[in-house]
């Protein structure tokens, strides 16, 4: 059998795959293909109803996004939402007017009192803008007028896993696309040679909380849409490095094998899926190339290592994994999703939230003023927050100068930059003891719908049938928060 | 001149553009006029017609879930769309016969944005053939029949066939019928080498033996066929490749899920149903065990051990959570297993609302629920590390297992000498009322139920109790609709690809239909009439000349045919990451066959436990440890299952998390499992010890290369694949005899032990068998 299709009389009537079988051949056609119309070879189960229409769907503000995840949920009460009126009640007891038979965990639901806990750190005004920030976070204090400071966060969650995969997927069940993956599959990718989802993860010395790879899954997405974990260390990828004895020109010239023994099978065989295997393993090359390159950090300038300190040069920190970010960011890397595990503080919060502090402060600010100085900020959106909020009495022992804080879902802080977000605006409100929100609640819906209105995504279009329901990052609900974008 | 150039230029561009403009617009919505223009059916069906387009464009607003419902009026009711319509007394939304007389006729015909329906901001829209569907079969008498997947199947009679010759059994009737009405040919048996090593994998999940190939000869009898199938139905590889599907379905794992994801023992019952499906246990028993095997009147261990499957959902360690939120996640869970693994019908929308397609009310769901809801189970009382220090490993209750027991009851269970093993099981100890959930929260209790099932699949008989053992029962009814052809539809998938519903999990209204439906119901009623035996099943499926075509793609079948829906011929599909590497392990003869016991780790890339723990030694899973020796090469299916972090060689290759049942993996083709077979020690181990196996067999082995390929590929090279090879073979062992590659290194990959062979050579060849370990017909079931 040949290896060329016959060519049907009409062009106008074959399929698609016959289309781009026809156009030319082997694997420029598929490149051709998503080039032209990302993911077209995604259309799912169902071509004619059911997928994403002439997207974007309109003007994107941004083109990518940077998740800095502060897993394990920092406390608001020491970071961005201040409330001086706690110092004057230390000690006090939480009202039930104010609890409101809010649900508590485990962990605080048995205690006999709820006394209120100041902040363990003084609170400063920045820039033009006025934004109190804490003396936890003096770098990011430096580029309040380039953030957007979001106080009205809330969630349903009051545990961690549950509350992650809330934030990660839009549901608190697991088995649903991460945002990340959705990006994907909305907006294809960027970059041939680089996932279009990535992870990195770090530590602090913080109490914390386990990740799960279902975090960055693609649930029922085509798995090309799930997040690719980036790994501190010689082998980033798994089984990226060919072993000991194969070269580069060694394993080209094995996969030239391969290759050509394919070919001899399509022929054959005559199925398609062939010509995607070698277009995969040829793209699985040329990763070995790009994904160590754009990892290697050995080019940046002292500036640059200065800017985001020292540690930067130290695989597998939070601040080596920000300005892999950028780097990344700069490769077309759709979706960045970092993770800082350590921000779980039950006890001990004033020396665990110092330190974990210092891990994430000088380069989450340095990520933005680089992207700034690059010219990317304005179309890269930077996200910094955990999954829930904490308390803002004192679990356990009341003792000022080691005390925890429990979770809490009804009023947490986050911050936004880039990416079309309103520079320099505090949104939202909440009551003098920073337990309810009193203005401008954002659920995590509404954040999701506006994150993919920045991207240029109709979240209620965006949708993906999977056992006969069209599904969503926002499920059923959420509201683009137009107030926050510029 | 110049000016001429760039007119044709200009011109062909434009034609490119226009060409690729219309076919794009065509991808993303259709133009009316190709819609238009298709030949409507004869007969209007309204399950095959007509449901799919209410269902996709009007039940939302007009259709079961009453909270939802706008003008009163539902159209998935026969009744209530001949009824008058509430606003418009005098009107009637479809009056049969008479489509101008219709309301639905005009309101989705109007170009008024007022009237139109489905209206414009709910983004569905009607195109003009679907337009005419509704149209005519109003005219032909608007006919509502029950969903097609809640009529119990009947067998009818076999179709007849313009020619017969192929025909070898029931199925080839149904299937040569829709070829003939498609006017198609059905494809030519597959040449032997392919049928063996089709048949061997579907059903052992192994490369066959030379033995096999050797009886079947060149040209097999239906006899020799049948021997061959009975005799890989009867080793005991066949249990563990049907366990290993199940525990997908069974949400199977080694560890508890959620944050901590500590150390669970559940393993014995992954022996118990290695054994079930080895002594070909009745699909019937099969689950009736499983569900109720505490309840029965005989019930022994054997019975308790197997209802493990009602508690192998995730259990969460985290400290602080609320137990009775908890404890209605797992049986919520139960309930969404039981709907998705044995009915192949998606309740969890139901655990919130009323199901929006499947008239399954919220109700339905609670009383489902019910059944699932009265275990005295606790939740983990201990965190992770407090579990790891007491050697803590199951929530109550479970049931003891000590070695003596498995050597003789329970002698499946592959209990080395020591302590004895918890597992956890399913009980009924303490009655709890249950109430619907409000928008399914577990704190906000509504209206009291009783247990019972939705009454539109199949109402529950009064005589039975209402209990697990009922529910069992009326599953396993033979009047039940659904569940002998949800696992015939399984298990014609795991032999096609896909199922004759495609959507193997959802059987509702929202799910595909199936392309042969006589087909399948004639195989469910003749599984049902054959004591839901297995075995019997799948070599009737086997026995078909349907299963046993050529896998090749015609370019007549590639145009009329490309997804095979027609069953023109037999799939090509890639293995499933289990299957890949029990392939490795075979050919290379490092596969260890022991069946069952406690889960095993293999080579996995170090630290990745390590990279995402919950930090510290929060329970006994933080840190992977390898094991050594044979337990490198046992079967995929004892892998050791941590839910959090699965293995990367399994996950790669579409294994789902076991967060949740899952019947159905997707068959992806990416850039990571092309590393992941250059790479993976395991494969790179195998290759070269295939190597040296091959050369220490002689001084100096006369066809080195054409022995890996057939060990490898179960079939002879074709003379430019040997030549391809043997030149990659030669110039690589000059490279390296030359000095100018080291083979030293990697040959040294893997633990398994060093036979004393030339370096050189182990190279080269290892280095030929990773090729052909990477092809795409290697990991490709054809």
């Amino acid at each position: 059998m040949e290896n060329k299709q016959q060519a049907p009389d009409n062009p106008l009537k074959v399929n698609r795959r016959h289309f781009f079988s026809q156009l030319s051949v082997g694997i420029g056609s598929l490149a051709l293909g998503s080039l032209l119309i990302p993911d077209l070879f995604d259309r799912g189960k169902d071509p004619v109803r059911g997928n994403p229409i002439g997207i974007p769907h309109f003007a994107p503000r941004a083109k990518r996004i940077i998740y800095l995840f502060q897993a394990g949920a920092p406390s608001q009460l020491e970071s961005f939402d201040y409330k001086p009126s706690l110092l004057t009640r230390m000690g006090e007891d939480l009202p039930d007017s104010i609890r409101k038979g809010q649900r508590l965990t485990g962990m605080t639901s048995g205690q006999e009192s709820f006394p209120l806990m100041p902040p363990a750190i003084g609170f400063k005004q920045y820039g033009q803008s006025g934004a109190w920030v804490s003396d936890y976070f003096p770098h990011i204090a430096r580029i309040v007028d380039d953030i957007c400071i979001v106080k009205s966060m809330h969630t349903e969650a009051i545990n961690h896993d549950p509350a992650i995969t809330f934030f990660q997927t839009g549901s608190q069940v697991s088995g649903r696309p991460s945002m990340g993956s959705w990006l994907s599959y909305g907006l294809g990718n960027e970059n041939k040679n680089l996932p279009s989802f990535v992870v990195l993860t770090s530590r602090g010395e913080g109490n914390s909380q386990g990740l799960y790879s279902k975090l960055w899954s693609s649930g029922f997405l085509d798995s090309k849409h799930q997040g690719v974990l980036l790994r501190a260390g010689k082998n980033p990828v798994l089984y990226l490095n060919d072993p000991d004895g194969v070269s580069r020109s060694d394993k080209r010239h094995l996969l030239d094998q391969v290759s050509s023994l394919n070919k001899l099978h399509l022929a054959e065989t005559g199925d398609d899926e062939i010509e995607s295997r070698i277009a995969q393993y040829e793209m699985a090359y040329r990763m070995q190339m790009s994904v160590p390159d754009v990892m290697d950090i050995s080019r940046e300038p002292e500036a640059i290592i200065k800017l985001y300190g020292e540690d930067c040069q130290v695989p597998g920190t939070y601040a080596a994994n920000a300005l892999q970010a950028r780097r990344l960011a700069e490769n077309g890397v759709r979706f960045i999703q970092l993770y800082h595990q350590g921000w779980d503080q039950h006890g001990n919060l004033p020396n665990e939230m110092s330190a974990q502090a210092r891990d994430v402060d000088q380069a989450s600010a340095a990520l933005i003023i680089d992207l700034k100085q690059r010219g990317m900020l304005d179309d890269t959106l930077v996200i910094w927050g955990g999954e829930f909020g904490r308390t803002n009495y004192c679990q356990g022992k009341f003792d000022p100068a080691n005390y925890g804080r429990d979770h809490h879902p009804r009023a947490f802080s986050i911050w936004m930059a880039g990416g079309g977000v309103k520079p320099g605006l505090s949104y939202g409100l909440t009551d003098e003891f920073g337990y309810n929100i009193l203005e401008n609640p954002v659920h995590i819906n509404d954040f999701h719908a506006t994150l993919m209105y920045a991207m240029g995504l109709d979240h209620e279009r965006l949708t993906y049938k999977y056992q006969g329901r069209r599904f969503r990052l926002t499920d059923v609900a959420g509201n683009v928060i137009k107030e926050l974008l510029a | 001149m110049k000016m001429k150039w760039t007119g044709i230029i200009i011109a062909v561009l434009t034609l490119l553009t226009a060409v690729l403009f219309f076919y794009i617009a065509g991808d993303f919505m259709g133009p009316e006029d190709s819609y238009a223009a298709r030949k409507l059916p004869e007969k209007v069906d309204y399950n095959f017609h007509i449901k799919p387009i209410l269902s996709d464009n009007c039940y939302t607003c007009h259709g079961p879930d009453a909270n939802k419902r706008r003008a009163g009026l539902r159209l998935d009711l026969e009744q209530e769309a001949f009824g008058e319509l509430e606003d418009h007394p005098g009107s009637f939304a479809i009056v049969p016969g008479n489509p101008k007389k219709s309301e639905v006729y005009h309101r989705i015909y109007t170009e008024d944005k007022n009237e139109m329906m489905p209206p414009p901001d709910s983004r569905r829209a009607l195109n003009a053939y679907e337009k005419k569907l509704i149209e005519k079969w109003i005219k032909q008498g608007a006919r509502f029949e029950r969903h097609w997947a809640f009529i119990p199947p009947k067998k009818e009679e076999l179709p007849v066939t313009a020619t017969s010759g192929w025909i070898q059994n029931e199925i080839d009737a149904f299937v040569l019928k829709k070829l003939e009405d498609n006017h198609l040919h059905p494809s030519e048996k597959a040449a032997v080498s392919t049928l063996v090593r089709r048949i061997s994998l579907d059903l052992t999940g192994l490369p066959p033996g030379r033995k096999e190939l050797q009886k079947l000869g060149k040209d097999p009898t239906e006899e020799t066929l049948s021997g061959v199938i009975d005799e890989f139905l009867s080793s005991p590889a066949y249990g563990e490749r049907m366990t290993q599907a199940w525990l997908d379905v069974a949400r199977y794992a080694d560890s508890h899920g959620y944050q901590d994801d500590s150390y669970r023992t559940m393993w014995p019952w992954r022996d118990w149903v290695i054994h079930a499906f080895n002594s070909n246990m009745g699909y019937d028993r099969f689950l009736t065990w499983q569900l109720a095997g505490d309840l029965l009147p005989e019930a022994g261990k054997e019975q308790i051990l197997a209802t493990g499957f009602n508690r192998n959902h995730p259990i969460t360690q985290e400290g602080g959570v609320i137990q009775e939120e908890y404890q209605s996640a797992y049986v919520v869970d139960r309930t969404n297993t039981f709907g998705k693994a044995i009915l192949g019908i998606t309740l969890e929308c139901a655990k919130c609302h009323d199901h929006k397609y499947d008239a399954i009310s919220q109700k339905n769901y609670y009383e489902l629920y019910s059944f699932f809801n009265n275990v005295d189970e606790k939740g983990l009382q201990m965190d992770a590390v407090q579990a790891a220090e007491r050697s803590f490993f199951a929530d109550p209750p479970y049931i003891t297992i000590t070695a003596s027991e498995a050597k003789g009851l329970l002698s499946f269970v592959q209990l080395e000498e020591g302590p004895p093993v918890k597992v956890m099981v399913m009980n009924d100890s303490m009655p709890r009322e249950t109430h619907v959930l409000n928008r399914g929260n577990y704190d906000d209790p509504g209206e009291k139920v009783q247990p019972g099932t939705p009454e539109r699949i199949f109402p529950f008989p009064d005589s039975l109790p209402k209990n697990r053992v009922g529910l069992a029962k009326w599953v396993t009814d033979r009047n039940n609709p659904l569940t002998s052809r949800v696992i015939v539809n399984r298990i014609w998938g795991m032999l096609f690809g896909k199922g004759l519903v495609s959507t193997s999990e959802d059987f509702g209204v929202q799910g595909s239909l199936p392309t042969h439906p006589a087909l399948l119901d004639w195989l469910s009623v003749d599984f049902m009439e054959n004591g839901w035996d297995l075995k019997y099943l799948l070599k009737k499926i086997m026995m078909s000349a349907t299963y046993q075509q050529r896998s090749e793609l015609t370019p007549e079948l590639k145009l009329a045919d490309p997804e095979n829906n027609l069953l023109g011929r037999a799939p090509r599909f890639r293995m499933n990451g289990e299957m890949i590497r029990d392939y490795v392990l075979a050919t290379s003869g490092l596969l260890n066959r022991e069946i069952g016991g406690a889960s095993v780790k293999p080579y996995q890339p170090p630290g990745l436990w390590e990279e995402t723990n919950a930090g510290g030694n929060r329970g006994i899973l933080t840190t992977y440890v390898p094991d050594t020796g044979d337990k490198l090469y046992r079967r995929s299916l004892y892998t050791f299952w941590k839910r959090t972090l699965p293995p990367p060689n399994m996950t790669i290759f579409d294994a789902p998390t076991r967060d949740f049942s899952e019947v159905r993996r997707q068959k992806t083709n990416t850039p990571l499992q092309a590393l992941a077979l250059q790479n993976d020690i395991q494969v790179l181990e195998a290759a070269r010890v295939l190597a040296q196996r091959i050369l220490a067999k002689g001084p100096d082995p006369r066809e080195p290369v054409r022995e890996v390929f057939e060990t490898i590929l179960v079939r002879s090279p074709g003379k430019e694949e040997l030549s391809t090879l043997n030149r990659y073979y030669h110039d690589a062992l000059e490279d390296f005899q030359n000095g100018l590659r080291n083979a030293d290194n990697l040959v040294a990959i893997g633990e398994y032990e060093q036979l004393d062979t030339d370096p050189s050579k182990t190279a080269a060849l290892m280095l030929t068998a990773q090729i052909i370990y990477n092809l795409d017909e290697t990991i490709t079931r054809e």
